[in-house]
């Protein structure tokens, strides 16, 4: 953070707190008012509906109402084969689907036993961490939109479109991406490492241009600074995960805490905040960005050779060439196909930093190619729960930038 | 039983040093504790949950401070571990996958002796980095067990969605009600007897701007 940001930390507008700004009307009568904020509302990207009860301009009390996107994702996926599943995995949280289906990939492969190549690990963070930049840039133009900064976002959109190609060149598809599949991924194609180093850069300077505006920006830091406060203790009572948790100086990061894939190896920073207001959420996604930028550039170096899928007969489907001329080929694939696989029978729970936060698969498995139960542990989910007591006290303007930076992403929160 | 405890930690050897530090504090609540792929899991028994979780939060050793995660499993005729008795669900596995998922065409197994429904809880310690699955069975006729909220509060949405979607009680839970469907909705869609194709009633709609009911002529 420049010396800048730290110089008049707290906006003096909300450094007064609640009761000093209540005295101010003190003489004048005013009675409390419920308002209905969504589910079809601007700044509730994701429909959520946040039911307020406001005294003058205060939020007295707040409820939080998910489920508008709720979609049986779980019932979903005890039904469909292991495999079947995964593009499924895009919807969940659709602005960072790379995440998601690298997560659901993780879980299935621990539950066989199986360790992807090395090639394989590095495509999966490249597209991972592509991934990651793509969220916070939408979710950063995003807040900063509804907070009435209309260029930063156009800037953000452009650097993730640049982020967003790279992608399309590995698996053809922006958005719903379905990259990986059990026990394997997509190569990357010819020349991808210049063409991403290229997008790379062009991204970062405009991700620099639009945190120049934005982080000295006086009236977005006095809606940022010191609205949407939560101490890093209570953060982590509320089972709070991801850029929100370490904005307020809790340094979890399931990357560094319990590394899979090649993360052990690499060399980046986890930021983390001090004062777990929306200011510092912002400031930690803007350094994140940095960071997995810094990351996709160490896996392009060291990128190594070889297969990219594994060897196991339980998941790898044969070659086509080999199902239409052999017997046993055409056997597998039809087995494979009709009847999903066959891991061992167990429960395994693996989780991967997602761009909100810990996103978590649990399978249970009773032996056949279906899931007896999924679940997938969604962070916006349980970073929704405690933005109640994020609002209560603040003001009604402070909703907006305290929803934007709590990234609620309506899929992946309802499921 | 509580009593059975001690056995199945002494057949095996290799204990982590996590279930060391949890059997040092707590072996007397722990009914067994299973081990796959490297995830350690104890199961409890659910009037023992809120000693357990205090125990594990507040316990510097352990200091599990962070509630990830809550949901259940329905066991519809099932045991409760896959991985042991294998033979026991193998024949209903197959009759219940093979018909139409309506529910008034499938032919559900019969319902086991294990109790149907098991709540489970994922916990992890920003401290120690250890990670823990807390598992306690759950009856289907009497589908309580207490809520989590006085030891972590996030434990508020996750348990509010079990109830939704498993309609497994929280006792002691300060706002239980539905979260991601409507009050009126009719069952409980994850357990295993609701089929993936159920229709529920069309409700009348209240609100603002609805039409008066016609009156009896």
């Amino acid at each position: 953070m420049s010396d800048l940001v730290q110089k008049n930390r707290v906006a003096p507008n909300n450094q007064r707190g609640p009761a000093a700004r209540r005295a101010d009307f003190d003489d004048l009568h005013t009675e409390p008012m419920h308002i209905q904020m969504g589910p079809s509302h601007p700044a509730m990207h994701g429909t959520v509906k946040i039911e307020l009860d406001l005294e003058g301009e205060e939020v007295i009390d707040a409820d939080v109402q998910i489920g508008y996107l709720h979609r049986g994702f779980e019932k979903e996926c005890e039904t469909g084969f292991l495999y079947q599943n995964i593009p499924y995995t895009d919807r969940l949280n659709y602005s960072s689907p790379v995440l998601n289906n690298v997560g659901y990939c993780l879980a299935v492969e621990k539950l066989f036993g199986i360790t992807t190549p090395p090639r394989c690990q590095f495509i999966r963070v490249i597209g991972g961490e592509l991934s990651r930049m793509a969220d916070h840039m939408l979710a950063l133009g995003a807040s900063a939109m509804e907070l009435a900064a209309f260029t930063p976002m156009l800037y953000l959109l452009e650097a993730r479109e640049l982020l967003l190609d790279q992608i399309d060149a590995i698996c053809g598809a922006r958005v719903t991406t379905n990259f990986t599949r059990i026990g394997g991924t997509l190569d990357l194609p010819e020349g991808f490492a210049a063409f991403a180093v290229e997008r790379l850069d062009r991204a970062l300077r405009l991700t620099a241009d639009a945190d120049k505006l934005l982080t000295d920006n006086p009236i977005f830091r006095e809606r940022m600074q010191g609205t949407g406060r939560m101490a890093g203790k209570d953060l982590l009572a509320w089972g709070v995960t991801g850029p929100v948790l370490r904005a307020g100086g809790v340094p979890y990061d399931v990357r560094r805490a319990t590394p899979y894939l090649i993360y052990g190896d690499l060399d980046f920073d986890i930021p983390i905040g001090e004062h777990g207001d929306n200011f510092d959420r912002y400031l930690v996604r803007m350094e994140e960005i940095r960071q997995s930028c810094r990351i996709v550039k160490q896996c392009l170096e060291r990128l190594p050779d070889g297969p990219v899928n594994s060897d196991d007969r339980r998941v790898k489907w044969p070659p086509k060439r080999k199902v239409f001329g052999q017997m046993e080929e055409l056997i597998d694939q039809f087995k494979l196909v009709l009847e999903g696989g066959y891991p061992p029978a167990g429960e395994v729970y693996h989780a991967v930093e997602g761009a909100n936060g810990e996103v978590g698969f649990y399978i249970v498995s009773d032996g056949s190619g279906r899931a007896w139960k999924m679940r997938c542990r969604s962070p916006s989910f349980s970073n929704m729960s405690p933005l109640k007591h994020m609002l209560i006290g603040g003001q009604l303007a402070d909703v907006v930038p305290t929803f934007g930076m709590m990234n609620m992403i309506g899929g992946e929160c309802d499921r | 039983m509580s009593t059975e405890a001690p056995p199945s930690d002494a057949e095996k050897p290799q204990l982590s040093p996590l279930m060391v530090k949890v059997n040092a504090r707590l072996a007397p609540l722990i009914l067994e504790h299973r081990e796959f792929r490297g995830d350690d899991r104890i199961h409890v028994a659910r009037e023992n949950i809120l000693a357990v979780a205090g125990v594990l939060r507040d316990d510097p050793e352990l200091a599990f401070d962070l509630l990830l995660d809550v949901t259940a499993i329905d066991y519809y005729g099932q045991p409760d571990d896959f991985e042991l008795r294998r033979e026991v669900w193998d024949r209903d596995h197959v009759t219940m996958r093979r018909l139409p998922r309506r529910r008034n065409l499938m032919a559900l197994p019969e319902k086991g002796p294990h109790p149907r429904f098991a709540v489970v809880y994922h916990l992890i310690s920003t401290s120690h980095l250890h990670r823990l699955r807390i598992k306690c069975r759950v009856p289907e006729d009497d589908p309580r067990i207490a809520s989590l909220t006085p030891v972590w509060p996030g434990a508020n949405w996750l348990e509010r969605e079990t109830w939704d979607l498993y309609g497994i009680r929280f006792e002691g839970h300060p706002d239980l009600r539905r979260i991601y469907l409507y009050d009126e909705f009719e069952g409980h869609p994850l357990r295993k007897d609701y089929g993936k194709l159920d229709e529920q009633p069309i409700q009348a709609y209240v609100g603002p701007g609805a039409k008066e009911p016609r009156r009896p002529e």
